[in-house]
């Protein structure tokens, strides 16, 4: 069952970049792609918790703004752990979380 | 001997000759230096890459203006000599007679034109000086822009890759059955031809011009004499050249196919040298430089009283198309009693060729590895019997020593005397010498030796005796870009410059990035090559900056940031202090510290607040201290003549000068001055980046200092008497630093790279560079000297630095 959330538009992120998504449970990174592609992370690096939407996006990473390391967009994956990811969609121009389902890296 | 010399021509062979001259005798002559050409020497070799915009002429200037005015040499440059008048030993400018005792030629040669009607039209060129290559690159400016080349020698093929590179079409006309005949065989030329055709060359080998066509003046195409008709808008003559020798012949001294000299390179009048490609020695005449660098030696000593000869040396060929490596030496031909080792890759398009006579090598054509060239071209001319290693000698030295494949290993087996740049004749065991004795980078070698300083084309082998000799302390320095190129920084900011590259997009298209659009580490860097190199045109792209500099504060490891506003000079104001106290309280802020850059630190703001903080300090009159940047950061004062008992000048009005100068100016990393008034140094001046400290004379310019990671005191750059001098040597160094150092390259760290003369003739002793540089410092600043803070005060924009939804109500529901 997923639950989407409309979490604003498109146009609110800027292209390789990210803003952020603030739940109950912490921060969500959105980021977009030069791509087009929208990818929603937890807001923590796994090094020592470095908001990972303030980094650079490149392809489909983004490195830490803190200590550099690369975080796969796709599937959260670092060299010193795994960050949880979290189903996103673009639907006429809005971005669409289903915040409830993280996918956490026990998982994978 | 002392007196009067004159030079006539300011090229390869007479600038060498100049700088032995100098040398050995300086200050005995009254040098007069005429060149037609209106500049003084460059590296003519290096056209080629300043053509394919792999160099700016910039970088090919050997003897600058400052370097003629120190050495007390009159310049006549742009000026030609009409005619020599031996009788009254004087020689006659366009521009007035300049009497001489001792006079050296050195006019080189002239294109050889081939006599096809339509030859005298526009745009039919030669391939011979800077303005000929100037006229290809704007050829090559227009769009679908057409090109002709007449001739498949070195120079021809090095005009086509050039032109090719600037995207034009081009094609090569060569009248014989295969490219560069004199230098390769068949097999080597095929291998050639076919690398050239795959970068979109057209060759048309056997192929005979026969009329030049053209239209209202200007050349339209070229028939050939099967009836083919190539169009082109340039049609660039490289068909040979000819010593130039009307001067000589007019003035009856004795000329043969050049003008000729004797061993002591005199020519038939005793007070008349010459050198270069206009002389013929023994029969010969000459078209590589290498043996031109010998003659200059003779001539300094000739000149000198004292008995050098002449002696003609073979010369290795090679071709400076980047990804066509080819050596040549030797005579190749085959023959009677002759025999031959051929090695073939086809996979890697590697072919070598050794030709044998009585088991000693006498010809030697390399394609596509040409690494052992040195090796093979000492063995044959020590004239080595080679009966013994016949079998695997094509193999080169690393097998000899039992180390094939490995590249390092192969010139660590070379023995010191292998000769490594053929052009200036240095060997491996001058190189390794001076590395041992600290040159420790390509430039430096080349100041040392002049290895590599001639046609570049053993830069490789240089770099990798750097590597077998430094070790990984090398390895560090040549890293490439980072893993989405294979070229370096430097190659980049070249190419972003001679090729007019504007965006990054442009920048990962022209010079094939692997990667969609870069990472972490070559997005800054080019970003800020692009804005250094086109500022009123480049637009800043904040998603390629590190996240201190896109949110104009510093991030902490909490996630919150630090807020430090400009306090010019260190000084501040009861009402600034009263701003930032309210700051403070108003955000909340977790800790106000006193920097070590004189100034106030906020910690602990949250992202959200940032242009609310930067709105109520702006109010008070304070800006982004870019505390944050690869740009200016503090220039620290003392109190200065206007309060300490000591101070000669005033350290804190120049200081607050130099930092409204400087200030938003983005740089390749963090830039700190100090101004202190007197020597006592209470600044801490003397480990900045650029330092002064004043006197009661004026002001001593100290820069590439360092206090960070590395510690070190700065190098004296000048001593001015104003402080109008000191402001424009500080932009001017500033803006050299900006044009050339590598991205995240401290000052102290490029200098030490470059060297300080030469930064010291940029932004010291040639003024006209001072001002240039200083000028497009200005260009740039009248962009970048801003307040970045104020841009993101406005109410409407706040909401971007907040989160973008907040959904701890919904789930909390
Ligand atoms: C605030 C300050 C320390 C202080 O409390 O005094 C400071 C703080 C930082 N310094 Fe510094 N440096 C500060 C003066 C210095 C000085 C002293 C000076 O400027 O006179 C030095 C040595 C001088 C020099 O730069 O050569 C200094 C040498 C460094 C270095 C080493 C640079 C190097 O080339 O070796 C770094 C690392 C870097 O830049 O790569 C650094 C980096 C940093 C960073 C920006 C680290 C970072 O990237 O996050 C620190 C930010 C802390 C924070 O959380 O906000 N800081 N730092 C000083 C700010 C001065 C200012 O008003 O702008
Ligand atoms: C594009 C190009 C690439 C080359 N690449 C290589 C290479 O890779 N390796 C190699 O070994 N060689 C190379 N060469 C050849 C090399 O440049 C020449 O051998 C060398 O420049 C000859 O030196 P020179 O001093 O005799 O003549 P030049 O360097 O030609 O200098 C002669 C100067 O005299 C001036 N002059 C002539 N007549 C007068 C007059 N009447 N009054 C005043 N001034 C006068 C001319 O304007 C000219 O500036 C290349 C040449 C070119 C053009
Ligand atoms: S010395 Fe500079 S970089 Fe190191 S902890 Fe202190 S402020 Fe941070
Ligand atoms: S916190 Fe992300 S790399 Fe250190």
């Amino acid at each position: 069952m997923s639950a989407w959330t409309d979490v604003g538009k498109l146009g609110d992120i800027p292209v390789r970049g990210a803003r952020i998504v603030r739940t109950a449970q912490g921060c969500i990174a959105v980021f977009r792609t030069l791509e087009g592609q929208v990818f929603a992370l937890d807001d923590r690096c796994p090094h020592k918790g470095g908001p990972l939407s303030e980094g650079i996006v490149h392809g489909q990473s983004v490195s830490c703004p803190l200590h550099n390391l690369a975080v796969d967009l796709a599937s959260g994956a670092t060299a010193d752990g795994t960050v949880p990811t979290y189903p996103a969609k673009i639907d006429g121009g809005r971005v669409f979380l289903d915040v409830g389902r993280s996918v956490a890296p026990a998982e994978r | 001997m002392t007196g009067k010399l004159v030079v006539i021509g300011a090229g390869m062979a007479s600038g060498r000759a100049l700088e032995h001259i100098l040398e050995t005798r300086a200050g005995d002559w009254e040098i007069t230096l005429f060149n037609a050409e209106p500049r003084g020497n460059y590296n003519r070799l290096m056209l080629s890459p300043v053509l394919s915009g792999e160099r700016t002429y910039e970088e090919i200037v050997t003897h600058g203006d400052a370097w003629y005015r120190r050495n007390g040499i009159t310049c006549r440059f742009g000026e030609r000599v009409t005619a020599i008048d031996r009788e009254r030993r004087i020689v006659v400018g366009e521009r007035g007679e300049v009497p001489y005792d001792k006079l050296i030629l050195g006019t080189g040669s002239d294109p050889f034109i081939p006599p096809l009607a339509g030859n005298d039209l526009d745009g039919v060129i030669s391939y011979r000086d800077l303005e000929d290559t100037n006229r290809m690159i704007r050829a090559a400016a227009s769009p679908e822009a057409r090109a002709v080349v007449i001739g498949g020698g070195l120079l021809g093929l090095e005009a086509a890759a050039g032109m090719r590179m600037r995207g034009m079409e081009v094609t090569v006309v060569h009248i014989m059955g295969h490219l560069m005949e004199r230098q390769l065989d068949e097999s080597a030329a095929y291998l050639l031809q076919k690398a050239l055709s795959e970068r979109g060359i057209r060759i048309l080998c056997s192929a005979r011009s026969e009329e030049i066509l053209g239209s209202d003046g200007r050349v339209r195409a070229l028939r050939l004499d099967d009836g083919t008709e190539l169009a082109c808008d340039l049609l660039v003559m490289a068909a040979g050249i000819r010593p130039n020798t009307s001067l000589a012949s007019a003035a009856g001294l004795e000329v043969n196919r050049g003008v000729v000299v004797d061993d002591h390179m005199v020519t038939s009048d005793p007070d008349i040298l010459a050198l270069g490609e206009c002389v013929e020695h023994d029969g010969a005449v000459f078209g590589l430089v290498a043996p031109l660098y010998d003659q200059a030696h003779v001539v300094a000593a000739t000149l000198a009283d004292e008995s050098r000869r002449f002696v003609r040396k073979d010369v290795a060929a090679k071709l400076k198309v980047t990804g066509c490596d080819l050596y040549s030496a030797g005579d190749f031909a085959a023959g009677e009693g002759r025999e031959e080792i051929v090695f073939r890759d086809p996979g890697r398009g590697v072919y070598k060729r050794l030709v044998l006579s009585d088991s000693r090598i006498i010809g030697i054509v390399l394609y596509g590895d040409t690494a052992d060239g040195p090796w093979f071209h000492r063995l044959m001319k020590d004239r080595a019997d080679i009966s013994g290693v016949r079998e695997t000698v094509i193999f080169g030295p690393a097998h000899q020593a039992g180390m094939a494949g490995d590249p390092l290993a192969a010139i660590a087996a070379l023995p010191p005397e292998a000769e490594i740049c053929g052009c200036n004749g240095v060997c491996k065991g001058d190189v390794v010498s001076a590395i041992k004795s600290g040159a420790g980078t390509i430039p430096l070698i080349r100041t040392a030796t002049k290895a590599s300083a001639s046609c570049g084309s053993c830069t490789g082998l240089v770099e990798k005796l750097l590597k077998s000799s430094l070790g990984d302390v090398y390895a560090a320095e040549k890293e490439t870009m980072c893993a989405c190129t294979p070229l370096t920084h430097e190659d980049v900011r070249r190419l972003i410059v001679s090729r007019g590259l504007k965006s990054m997009p442009a920048v990962m298209q022209e010079c094939g990035w692997k990667t969609s659009c870069g990472c972490s580490s070559c997005r800054p860097a080019l970003n800020f090559y692009l804005l250094a190199a086109w500022p009123l045109e480049y637009q800043d792209d904040p998603q390629s900056r590190f996240v201190n500099e896109r949110n104009h504060a510093n991030i902490q490891k909490d996630g919150t940031y630090s807020v430090v506003p400009r306090m010019w000079g260190g000084i501040t104001t009861p009402a600034e202090l009263r701003a930032i106290a309210d700051a403070a309280e108003t955000y909340g802020v977790s800790m106000v510290k006193v920097t070590g850059g004189q100034r106030i630190d906020l910690l602990g703001v949250e992202k959200a607040d940032l242009p609310r903080i930067w709105a109520d300090l702006n109010a008070a009159g304070l800006v982004s201290g870019h505390a944050y940047s690869k740009g200016l950061r503090t220039v620290k004062t003392c109190v200065g003549s206007e309060f300490c008992r000591f101070g000669t000048q005033d350290s804190t009005g120049l200081g607050i000068k130099l930092e409204k100068l400087l200030w938003g100016s983005w740089t390749p990393h963090k830039v700190k001055l100090a101004v202190s008034g007197c020597p006592r140094n209470c600044a801490e001046a003397t480990c900045k980046d650029i330092g002064i400290i004043c006197v009661d004379s004026g002001y001593e310019i100290g820069v590439a200092g360092a206090a960070g990671m590395e510690l070190k005191e700065t190098e004296p750059l000048a001593k001015v008497a104003t402080e109008a001098e000191a402001l424009e040597i500080a932009a001017a160094f500033v803006q050299l630093y900006r044009e050339n150092a590598r991205y995240l390259y401290r000052p102290y760290k490029w200098v030490g790279k470059v060297g300080l003369d030469w930064v010291r003739t940029k932004v010291v002793e040639d003024t006209a560079s001072r001002k240039a540089l200083a000028e497009r410092f200005e260009i740039s600043q009248s962009v970048y000297r801003k307040d970045p803070w104020a841009e993101h005060t406005a109410e409407e924009t706040r909401e971007r630095w907040d989160v973008m939804t907040d959904l701890t109500q919904e789930t909390e529901a």
